[in-house]
């Protein structure tokens, strides 16, 4: 039994990001991370791993300092990792990107009873289409945004979040869940782990590797291969500051409550 | 030359500053103004291993060594004094067993200080003994017929006192030799006849519970002797030259917090128009603050690579412990200075940390103790 | 399931909502994309139609006809009762590999984020998330453009041109649906295009696009037809076990006109904090929001949570207290016709978006300002 990690290396865009002049998001100014949703995931199969002894393996398409992303999440207690990587795949969409992962995925080898978790989104893309694009490529059942993840003899029991409530949601294996913050608490990388993190199995997937897989072919991968294009990119303007009001006192809420009545809005 | 820190020292520090950062620095102002022992955090840091750093896996330890114990300590400062000293304190115990103690003893206590997660404590000081520890009068006395030692005496501030499991008791077993006369025996907790005493309140470090500890006759197997008999004194020596460098690590770690904190106010605080760090004054202090600090974190780690590399460091382990503690006192008091009014308010952690960088020059060995061995290194006795 | 041709574009006719149901009653994103979608109709000179599935919904179809479509599609089947990606995939894969439409639009809700990427691999087209705009007239989109980016004017000034190169080749861009969203964490906005598949796919958030007057002429006009449904229990292999809704009363942010939040400044006294925020909300009858911390420190539940992973709201008031204006927050609220913001400190990012500021302590002015707007309503009145 094993649980397949996809996981990526991102932006950390929820701190001060800088613009450059000609308003373009400033990329060296934001830390790289691993993307929060896919430490859940991690953290989930880890669990996984704790109550039956399966075997966890990390992946993720990316260029190679993704390699240092998954030599932490071997120190955490994932057993193998796997960087997919190669020129041909730079510029995918969502869709590209799934084939790609899909193909490697495969290649790994698909089991019943194995489980192939995902981050609900990525904190740069913000799509959360990856996971589901995955799974229909792979044509396996699909449970997204869980919080709640029980194995059953050869079943997975989710707990689906909706907006106002929840669906609890049985599926076959293989299967693919995207995952939550609400799943779980991420542990750390332990000391022991970390000492072991370097001779763990590493392995670079590149083109050559993936050209002969069924569920890839050239013209499904990186720029050429994606359906979506991205016609112009832009910063939002700043919303034009307003005024302080003076003070902190009566006659400021007074002048303030005047202001919106004056502007019809109490 | 080689100043880097390995790609798994690098690992290490980024795991414990996300620690540090995450569960240590949420609790640190209540964990002082209630000067509780925060006992899960204390689990989860054996649930990452470092609880055994220094210890072998064998023995449920984690491996790595005085580099590791130096960027554990000085991450956790950062945030959480009390809680750095909580470990760096912690380690001495498990370490010492290691290198001195027979297989048994290891057997019978290193998994359950690592990965066990329970709490060592390091007894030396006594009321009439601080710098003087010749003065110490606990005695453990051979009962000859039981084959057990038996204790009497008082020990003082000892960090963890109310909370270790296991502890390391240096006791006169030869009462006539003096200093030439004492051992060092291990201590269970819940020993008939060992119980704890009053457990201080401090101007600082409010969650390592310092307490007194009280032996009336109390006797524990003569198997739990450490090290040869006599030989106690050599021990904690020994054991307290690993042990300033824990110190020097912490003093390092709470003058970076206080820099931290200094460099973000000085951004943010705008008088008379502009931000603060537009000030010469400031810049200067800032400049001074960057400066010593860090001569102090190489020469701890300095320290740390003559004890890893096993090459005689006991004059380097005292220097950096001097020296590393003043800097302490001389950053967060400029720290302060520089946040002016609001340094001074609780709301603030600069407060806690003025008030936990004081105890660096303290304890584990006086500012003057240490001149002393390191002038009777320098010049000879 | 032989391949689905879908690379010439000309087949493929009709701007199509998704009809969201849960448990016979409609999403109200649904009646938003409608009235969306109706505009796109019209500049494309084509047809709105809505699909809609579910077992026995098609009494639901008269309210979709009220905003716009001159068609719904009605799915009914046993099976597709309660959501399930299998029987809902299948299902609308079907349905669009015959009826062949030009624009797939979906809400951006818990389930449309399930299916819609699901059915874009199965039908090989190009899928945009969390889509905020929606353009297909070229000159409204560099309206748009000059209205609300930060391009510089010889840059928007190509885009009128309406050809881009795709692939090496020109590529005239007029009939494509323009979807523009947030990225990187709301940081970014990118316009996107589907130039090669159809149908083109979109999500979009929900509460974004103006709900239309419901027009009860149009609902006579709009033409209600059932499809065959081809499923069987193989097909499914997820079940159900149960549907659980959250006992409290749902926070309707989306819907409110006055929104009060409240951040970490509430810290030092959680409780009161709420309390004052809620007795402001309700004096203005309005609803009790929140930054993430506070959600995620649980003094709130997720429900009120405002912001880039929370809910995007526009309503005419929103009252911040003791909330930094964090980026995240921000692309939740930044499009409120009036922003007034409460916080201890004067550099807060809030106070950069805010229409009216105040600097000072949140549980000295808010019981103060309560008053006031009361006094206000009641002079008002008289």
């Amino acid at each position: 039994m094993k649980a397949i990690v996809c996981v990526k290396q991102v932006p950390d865009t929820s701190g001060k990001v800088a613009v450059n002049p000609d308003g373009t998001l400033n990329r060296a100014s934001m830390p790289t991370i691993s993307n929060p949703d896919d430490m859940n995931a991690l953290e989930a199969a880890l669990q996984l791993k704790d109550d039956t002894g399966c075997k966890v393996v990390v992946i993720t398409m990316g260029p190679p300092p993704a390699e240092g992303m998954l030599r932490e999440m071997l120190a955490m207690g994932a057993d193998e990792a796997v960087l997919v990587s190669a020129r041909e795949f730079g510029g995918s969409d969502t869709f590209a990107t799934s084939q790609i992962l899909a193909a490697a995925i495969h290649k790994l080898g698909l089991e019943k009873g194995d489980v192939v978790f995902c981050g609900r989104q990525a904190i740069d893309g913000d799509t959360a289409q990856v996971g589901p694009q995955i799974a229909e490529k792979l044509d396996i059942p699909q449970v997204s945004y869980v919080a709640d993840v029980v194995l059953e003899k050869d079943r997975i029991v989710c707990r689906r979040m909706l907006e106002d409530g929840y669906m609890t949601i049985e599926t076959e294996t293989p299967c693919l869940i995207t995952c939550i913050k609400e799943l779980n608490l991420p542990r750390y990388m332990s000391m022991r782990g970390i000492y072991s993190a370097y001779s763990k199995p590493m392995q670079i997937m590149d083109f050559n590797a993936l050209k002969d897989e069924t569920l890839i072919d050239r013209e499904t991968i990186g720029l050429q291969g994606s359906p979506t294009n991205i016609l112009t990119s832009f910063t939002p303007p700043q919303k034009g500051g307003g005024m302080m009001l003076e003070g902190a006192d009566r006659s400021a809420c007074k002048t303030l409550a005047g202001l919106l009545a004056g502007k019809h809005i109490i | 030359m080689d100043f880097s820190l390995t790609r798994e020292q690098e690992m290490f520090q980024k795991m414990c500053r996300q620690f540090a950062e995450n569960e240590l620095e949420p609790v640190a102002a209540e964990v002082d103004r209630t000067h509780s022992f925060p006992e899960e955090n204390f689990k989860k840091m054996a649930a990452v291993g470092l609880t055994g750093i220094g210890v072998p896996e064998a023995y449920g330890g984690s491996g790595g060594g005085p580099v590791e114990k130096v960027i554990a300590v000085s991450e956790f400062a950062r945030h959480c004094l009390a809680s750095a000293a909580i470990l760096s304190i912690h380690l001495i115990c498990p370490q010492t067993i290691y290198h001195l103690g027979t297989e048994a003893q290891k057997e019978k206590y290193l998994r359950k200080l690592t990965e066990g997660g329970c709490l060592g404590a390091f007894a030396l000081t006594e009321p009439n003994a601080g710098s003087d520890a010749g003065s110490a009068s606990t005695t453990a006395i051979l009962d000859k017929e039981t084959n057990e030692y038996v204790l009497n005496g008082t020990k003082c501030f000892i960090s963890g006192g109310s909370r270790a499991e296991v502890f390391i008791i240096f006791a006169l077993t030869n009462p006539a030799k003096g200093l030439k006369g004492m051992s060092a025996i291990l201590v269970e907790k819940g020993t008939p006849g060992f119980s704890i005493g009053k457990i201080e309140e401090k101007m600082g470090l409010g969650g390592s519970e310092t307490a007194e500890l009280i032996f009336e006759d109390c006797r524990v197997p003569a198997e739990n002797l450490l090290g040869a008999e006599g030989k106690g004194f050599n021990i904690a020596m020994a054991a307290l030259d690993g042990a300033r460098i824990g110190v020097g690590a912490q003093a390092i770690g709470i003058a970076e917090g206080a820099i931290d904190l200094s460099v973000k106010y000085v951004h943010e605080r705008v008088q008379f128009g502009k931000p603060i760090a537009v000030l010469q004054g400031i810049q200067w202090y800032i400049a001074d603050m960057a400066t010593k600090t860090e001569a102090a974190k190489w020469l701890v780690y300095y320290a740390a690579y003559l004890e890893e590399a096993g090459k005689p460091f006991s004059k380097e382990a005292a220097m950096c412990k001097l020296n590393a503690s003043e800097n302490a006192r001389f950053v967060t008091n400029l720290a302060m200075q520089i946040h002016g009014g609001y340094g001074y308010m609780k709301d603030y952690p600069l407060e806690r940390m003025y008030r936990d960088a004081k105890i660096t020059e303290i304890y584990e060995g006086t500012s003057e103790i240490h001149k002393v061995v390191i002038s009777r290194a320098v010049i000879g006795k | 399931m032989s391949k689905f041709e879908n690379t010439k574009l000309e087949d493929f006719k009709g701007v199509w909502v998704f009809c969201e149901q849960r448990e016979g009653k409609l999403m109200p994103t649904d009646l938003e994309l409608l009235s969306e979608g109706r505009k796109l109709a019209d500049e494309l000179g084509e047809e709105l139609c809505g699909l809609l599935l579910g077992d026995k919904v098609t009494d639901l179809a008269g309210e979709l006809g009220q905003y716009g479509a001159d068609k719904i599609f009605v799915c009914n089947d046993p099976r597709l009762a309660v959501y399930t990606t299998d029987a809902y995939t299948k299902v609308l894969c079907d349905v669009v590999e015959e009826k062949k439409p030009e624009i797939l639009i979906f809400g951006a809700t818990n389930i449309g984020r399930d299916l819609a990427p699901r059915c874009a691999a199965r039908l090989h087209t190009g899928l945009t998330a969390d889509c905020t705009h929606l353009d297909i007239d070229v000159p409204a989109y560099v309206d748009f453009l000059e209205k609300n980016s930060t391009l510089a004017p010889d840059r928007i000034a190509n885009m009128k041109k309406a050809t881009v190169k795709v692939m090496g080749q020109d590529h005239d861009v007029s009939r494509d649906l323009k979807m523009t969203r947030p990225a990187f964490g709301g940081h970014l906005m990118a316009s996107i295009i589907c130039p090669r598949f159809r149908p083109c796919m979109a999500t979009v958030r929900p509460g974004v696009m103006k709900m239309a007057e419901p027009n009860p002429a149009r609902a006579a006009a709009c033409q209600v037809i059932e499809l065959p449904v081809e499923l069987s229990d193989r097909d499914l292999r997820t079940k159900v076990r149960e549907v659980v809704k959250e006992s409290k009363k749902l926070v309707d942010l989306i819907g409110a006109d006055v929104v009060v939040s409240v951040g970490r400044g509430i810290s030092k006294d959680v409780e009161k904090g709420i309390a004052l925020a809620q007795e402001l909300a309700d004096v203005l009858g309005g609803v009790l929001g929140g930054s993430r911390a506070v959600i995620d420190s649980g003094w709130l539940s997720a429900d009120h949570q405002v912001g880039q992973t929370g809910k995007t709201v526009h309503p005419k008031l929103y009252i911040a207290l003791g909330i930094s204006g964090a980026i995240q927050h921000k692309a939740g609220m930044q499009d409120s016709e009036h922003i007034v913001a409460v916080n201890k400190n004067s550099q807060a990012p809030i106070f950069e978006i805010a229409d009216y500021g105040i600097c000072g302590d949140l549980f000295q002015v808010v019981p103060m300002l309560i008053e006031e707007i009361k006094a206000a309503q009641a002079s008002k009145l008289a």
